[in-house]
């Protein structure tokens, strides 16, 4: 079992905590002058996503967490699983809902994303910070109607919706932020 | 890989200036600066500090503190040093594990008689033309107010366990027979980083009285209520710990048992000098890079420093 101390925690560090893989956000050493030292660390929880806080002894060893990042092409999901693919060794992975759970409506067959590995396994997604996607459903946007802030809802072709403008017409191609959730301009093709 | 300093050349400037004034002020004030080797024959007599070892069996000094006193029995009187000392693993915004101390050992010196001379320094230093720090009034403040104060438990006669349902659930793993260690948990949290301010003004709080089982190298007293504290003393300001001093503890048969049986052995020249007999005397080290960062208002150790040790 690899172990890492806390002297090495730096921010993007992958440790075992409560038995659950964990990223260091944060990692401040705190030390009365004669006194103990500590380190106050501020952690992810890959799985959920919860930031939490422990404080170690300093010095003191964690087991390390077997976690990579790797970049992956999305491909398709098949109600169950949504899979990716290795674009150089073909070798395919597949996510269950809770790895995509805030993510499955950006995820847009052949983007390439960025694919948590927790023991090999995919544990969570991050879709690039831009996809273009088509808007499939969406009211006639009426000109001169400022009554809703010139904002109307669209749904696109994942089942997203987004905030608008009103002249988006259904068929348009919008780039949103993924970071967001935003609507950040139509597409130039 | 940055080939480039951390600190700009506006802050070597101050830097410059302020080790200037710091001479200046030792000038003035008749104390002799000396200079005693960083290499040394022994570890860290503290039990929470490790000097880096090197090859050949010699550390890096964490303070120049038994070589000053070695000269101090030697007959040296009031003695300075600005000196670079090591700590491993000690990195933080408010850590370097090669940083600056300023030491120095005033014959004769009560610790309050020690505490006006620190607090003329550092309003002299504060009066340099580009100084951000007002370095406001002086106040003492004992560790057991400060510990009923900012957390409502006495850390002189409070159990582990009190300590324990005063923390949130983030405790560290800490002995429970270890009640230092709980008390510098507490500390770090909840009582230190109040020190130093009072309604958003600056002040010099001497933190003073420190529990006997903290005494390093300090000599044992009794407090107002009879209580047996040591006779060391902290300064912060604005939240930063800044400097440490002791009544020095001369008698050498309590030092070499505090020191324990592996730094009493590696230490021989240091309970010769003590036995030889150290002058009644008072000392302090303050940290010169952090009392830097107040003076220019930056947020890192390393902003203040040409090279930060991860930059190396």
């Amino acid at each position: 079992m690899a172990t890492i101390s806390t002297n090495d925690f730096r921010s993007g560090t992958k440790i075992m905590l409560d038995g659950e893989p964990c990223s260091i956000v944060e990692n401040e050493f705190v030390k009365p002058g004669k006194g103990q030292a500590f380190s106050r660390v501020k952690y992810r929880q890959l799985r959920t996503g919860r930031v939490n806080e422990k404080t170690f002894k300093s010095g003191e060893s964690v087991e390390a967490a077997d976690v990579m990042e790797v970049e992956l092409q999305y491909l398709y999901e098949d109600g169950e699983f949504w899979h990716f693919m290795d674009t150089t060794t073909f070798e395919q992975k597949a996510a269950d809902k809770n790895a995509v759970a805030d993510v499955k409506q950006w995820l847009k067959a052949e983007d390439n994303c960025t694919v948590t590995l927790y023991n090999g396994e995919p544990i969570g997604v991050t879709p690039p910070n831009f996809v273009t996607l088509a808007v499939s459903d969406t009211d006639p946007g009426l000109r001169g109607d400022t009554s809703s802030g010139g904002i109307k809802p669209a749904t696109l072709e994942t089942g997203a919706v987004v905030r608008v403008p009103l002249f988006i017409e259904i068929g348009d191609v919008l780039k949103i932020d993924t970071r967001t959730g935003e609507y950040s301009s139509r597409a130039k093709d | 890989m940055n080939w480039r300093p951390n600190a700009n050349l506006t802050q070597l400037q101050k830097r410059a200036e302020l080790l200037a004034g710091i001479r200046r002020f030792f000038a003035a004030n008749k104390a002799l600066e000396v200079d005693t080797p960083a290499l040394i024959t022994g570890g860290c007599v503290d039990r929470h500090i490790e000097s880096p070892q090197v090859s050949g069996g010699r550390y890096l000094h964490s303070s120049p503190e038994l070589a000053m006193k070695r000269l101090l029995a030697a007959g040296s009187g009031d003695i300075y040093q600005l000196s670079h000392v090591f700590r491993a693993n000690e990195q933080g915004r408010r850590h370097n594990s090669e940083f600056m101390l300023l030491e120095w050992y005033r014959c004769g010196y009560s610790t309050a008689d020690l505490q006006q001379e620190i607090s003329q320094l550092i309003s002299s230093l504060a009066g340099l033309p580009w100084s951000e720090l007002s370095a406001g009034s002086i106040e003492y403040v004992s560790y057991q107010q400060a510990f009923i104060q900012y957390c409502g438990l006495d850390p002189l006669s409070c159990s582990v366990a009190d300590i324990k349902r005063r923390c949130e659930s983030s405790a560290p793993d800490l002995d429970d027979d270890d009640r230092d260690g709980w008390l510098d948990w507490l500390g770090s949290q909840l009582v230190f980083p109040h020190l130093g301010w009072r309604e958003n003004q600056m002040f010099q709080t001497y933190l003073v009285d420190f529990p006997a089982s903290q005494a390093a190298l300090a000599r044992l007293s009794e407090d107002a209520a009879g209580n047996s504290v040591a006779a060391r003393f902290e300064l912060y300001i604005a939240g930063v710990e800044l400097a440490n001093g002791y009544h020095e503890l001369s008698d050498v048969d309590e030092q070499r048992d505090r020191l324990g049986e592996r730094a009493a052995t590696e230490n021989p020249e240091f309970l010769a000098a003590l036995e030889h007999g150290l002058p009644d005397c008072c000392g302090v080290a303050l940290g010169v890079d952090r009392l830097l960062m107040l003076l220019t208002g930056a947020g890192s150790i390393a902003e203040v420093m040409p090279f930060s040790f991860e930059r190396v």
